[in-house]
């Protein structure tokens, strides 16, 4: 089949490779139909996450039909239309069945390294390197989706590709995200990062309630979204303090609630500050570049949530524990146990209550797959969400 | 919380053996430090040097050293280190005796010939209980000794059923080829050595509380004395199972003995880790959890020589 394969720092290739098989009873084998570039897949793509090799396949969102299931897989039958979640989840250990999914406690195989950078393991990712469990991920022809009794959840047809793949990972993550604010009438919450889950964080956090969304970003295609399609205010920090702009807009409260849909690669608008911990990152004094969580810390009102859903893989410098500590704020964190969100919000987008597809601004076929890395790293032809076809 | 078992790690961690000779010895030891010291005199005459000038001086102070080397024997945390000193002191004796042999004739001659006699007899016994404890302490320096543990989701009582059947091991511990249940207490254990060698032993239960603890060891013959014990314990607010285990190996010297070592790499604990993370895998999910880079599982091995993510060629 063909995949699209990592071959070193900013650089895919989509190559042939063996089809994948059953390996484990509680496998099933996915035909994709969709599959699509995360903002994550760029930290892999920029060589920020430890243990990828060369070869290895990418891709965590993806969907299609089922052409083949293990003997213990009940719930599924060949021909089925399925969205996967992006983390693998065993079902039967504490964590799972507590639904956290993404800590599931049997889903990396490769727990033992984890467990000496990070103290315990999380849950194995499709795609995401060996630290998380070496799986071959989904941007490829076929994917094989280890315990499919427990991620992978049917599809209707009148539910378009475009809508249920956003299931796979941007829109169970950004309404998690929302979900942990604690949202309650009033709330004003403000967003960092307008991409995918960022813009879906915000248009959740409406769904959640929440009187008011302010979204920070610098490029104003992606604020324009945020506005049109989450009903958001927004703030562009290359032209703006934000922490002022903040003040400003609560008349000094700050915002109830702080989503960081940033993550370890962020930008700062003051060059110096950006170079800072450039720098450092380069050197690996430091994994992270953590603009958006310190200003989400300063920024939150006393007694709120910094709710963080952008990922972080290693250290962060100059953490502002002072103010986190005398301000009483709550953090809350991880990735997204999406199997816990997957019906529930499946029966939002049938509702009609939101369409999760107006992030997705490219699709082109799978063996495009380099390019659309590219554009989407370099966020040109205002790039949002790349989704390849297969 | 109780540490070990007696009855099953005894034998590796070596108590016991090889210090029992040189306790006796420090006994001996004692009887002869406070016979030259008390009755200096008839100890003269009994090994034929009561007349020489110096046997009053030379008498206390053997005596001396021998309690010295009881107190060391008897009382000292290594008694094996000890018996060389007794060696030493027999190398002195027997100089002391043999001028003393060179210028005596008659009876005084017979006597310290078999003073003579009597002390290289017991210098033979030294040197044996020297070399022997100098020897179980080596293997004691090599033994290793884990203790790990892990929470499964399930009842104690089928965390138990499963390890009791012990053919099961080899399901979820690397090393192990094979465990073929004789009865209910002998079973036959084979493990893949380095360079797919393959060395087997055969092993007896010597505890065994249904839901509750599982002991066994090695029957004479292993060619690496192994021993282990394992403790369902329900976990606090059902959190289901606490498995925990303790497990000993006695490699022995030589080829062998690095051989082994080099198994178990240079975290041991690491490999019983894995172990126990299979264990709980199978117990939880039926299976061992396969990725494309580990279509094993989970191995040391694997984990540290990725294959890339990508599907296995088919054969």
């Amino acid at each position: 089949m063909r995949a699209t394969t990592w071959t070193g720092k900013d650089s895919v290739k989509v190559v042939n490779v063996p089809d994948p098989r059953i390996l484990n009873a509680r496998d099933a084998i996915v035909k994709i139909s969709s599959t699509a570039i995360c903002g994550s897949d760029l930290h892999l793509y920029h060589g920020y996450i430890p243990a990828m090799r060369k070869g290895d396949i990418l891709g965590h969102e993806f969907m299609g039909e089922v052409v083949e299931v293990g003997p213990e897989v009940d719930n599924l039958a060949v021909g089925d239309r399925v969205v996967v979640p992006f983390p693998i989840a065993c079902g039967n250990c504490a964590s799972c069945q507590q639904g956290r999914y993404s800590v599931c406690e049997n889903s990396n195989p490769n727990a033992g390294i984890a467990e000496k950078i990070m103290g315990h393991s999380p849950a194995g990712i499709f795609g995401y390197s060996h630290l998380l469990g070496g799986y071959a991920g989904g941007q490829a022809e076929y994917a094989r989706v280890p315990f499919a009794d427990v991620g992978p959840i049917k599809v209707p047809d009148e539910v378009p590709d475009d809508q249920a793949l956003m299931l796979a990972d941007v829109f169970p993550t950004a309404y998690m995200g929302a979900e942990m604010c604690d949202i309650t009438p009033g709330d004003v919450v403000a967003v960092w990062g307008a991409g995918p889950v960022g813009l879906l964080a915000a248009a959740s956090a409406r769904l959640l309630g929440a009187e008011r969304v302010i979204v920070i970003d610098r490029y104003p295609y992606r604020l324009r979204l945020a506005a049109e399609r989450a009903g958001a205010e927004t703030i562009n920090y290359e032209q703006l303090d934000v922490l002022d702009e903040l003040n400003r807009l609560t008349a000094g409260r700050g915002p109830d609630a702080c989503i960081d849909a940033v993550g370890l690669e962020g930008h700062h608008g003051n060059a110096a500050m950006y170079a800072y911990d450039r720098v450092k990152q380069a050197g690996r004094v430091e994994t992270e570049r953590p603009f958006a969580l310190r200003e989400a810390i300063l920024a939150c009102r006393s007694g709120g949530v910094v709710s963080v859903i952008g990922a972080y893989g290693g250290v962060v410098d100059k953490f502002p524990m002072g103010a986190f500590m005398n301000r009483s704020l709550i953090m809350r964190t991880g990735q997204c146990h999406v199997q816990r969100y997957t019906r529930p919000l499946l029966e939002r987008i049938v509702k009609g209550e939101i369409d999760p597809s107006f992030v997705v601004s490219h699709r082109m076929p799978l063996k495009d797959a380099a390019k659309g890395y590219k554009l989407f790293q370099k966020k040109q032809d205002d790039c949002t969400k790349v989704v390849l076809k297969v | 919380m109780e540490k070990t078992v007696p009855t099953v790690l005894d034998e590796l961690e070596g108590k016991g053996r090889g210090t029992g000779l040189p306790r006796l010895l420090g006994v001996v030891s004692l009887a002869l430090g406070a016979g030259g010291l008390l009755a200096p005199r008839a100890v003269a005459r009994l090994t034929g040097v009561d007349d020489s000038p110096h046997a009053a001086g030379v008498i206390p102070a053997v005596a001396a050293r021998e309690l010295g080397h009881a107190a060391g024997l008897i009382a000292g945390r290594r008694p094996g280190g000890w018996a060389w000193t007794r060696v030493a002191g027999d190398a002195a004796d027997l100089t002391l005796l043999g001028r003393a042999l060179a210028d005596r004739r008659g009876e005084r001659r017979r006597r310290v010939a078999v003073t003579t006699a009597v002390v290289a007899g017991i210098a033979a016994v030294d040197l044996i209980a020297a070399v022997r404890a100098g020897r179980a302490r080596r293997a004691r320096e090599r033994l290793i000794l884990m203790e790990v543990g892990v929470t499964v989701n399930r009842p104690a009582s089928e965390a138990y059923r499963f390890w009791r059947d012990l053919e099961n091991l080899p399901r979820f511990m690397a090393h192990l080829e094979s465990v073929r249940a004789d009865d209910l207490r002998r079973s036959h254990w084979t493990a893949r050595g380095p360079a797919g060698r393959l060395v087997g032993w055969d092993a007896e239960i010597v505890e065994d509380r249904p839901d509750e603890l599982i002991a066994w060891r090695s029957l004479p013959g292993a060619r690496v004395p192994n021993a282990g014990r394992v403790r369902f314990v329900p976990a606090p607010g059902n959190r289901g199972t606490e498995v925990r285990v303790e497990l000993g190996y006695a490699p022995p010297a030589g080829r062998l003995g690095r051989a082994v070592a080099k198994l178990f790499g240079e975290e041991p604990e690491q490999q019983i880790r894995d172990d126990l993370r299979r264990f709980k895998q199978v117990l939880e999910t039926g299976e061992v959890v396969r990725s494309d880079a580990s279509p094993q599982g989970i191995t040391l091995h694997q984990q540290l020589k990725q294959r890339p993510a990508q599907p296995l060629p088919t054969r």
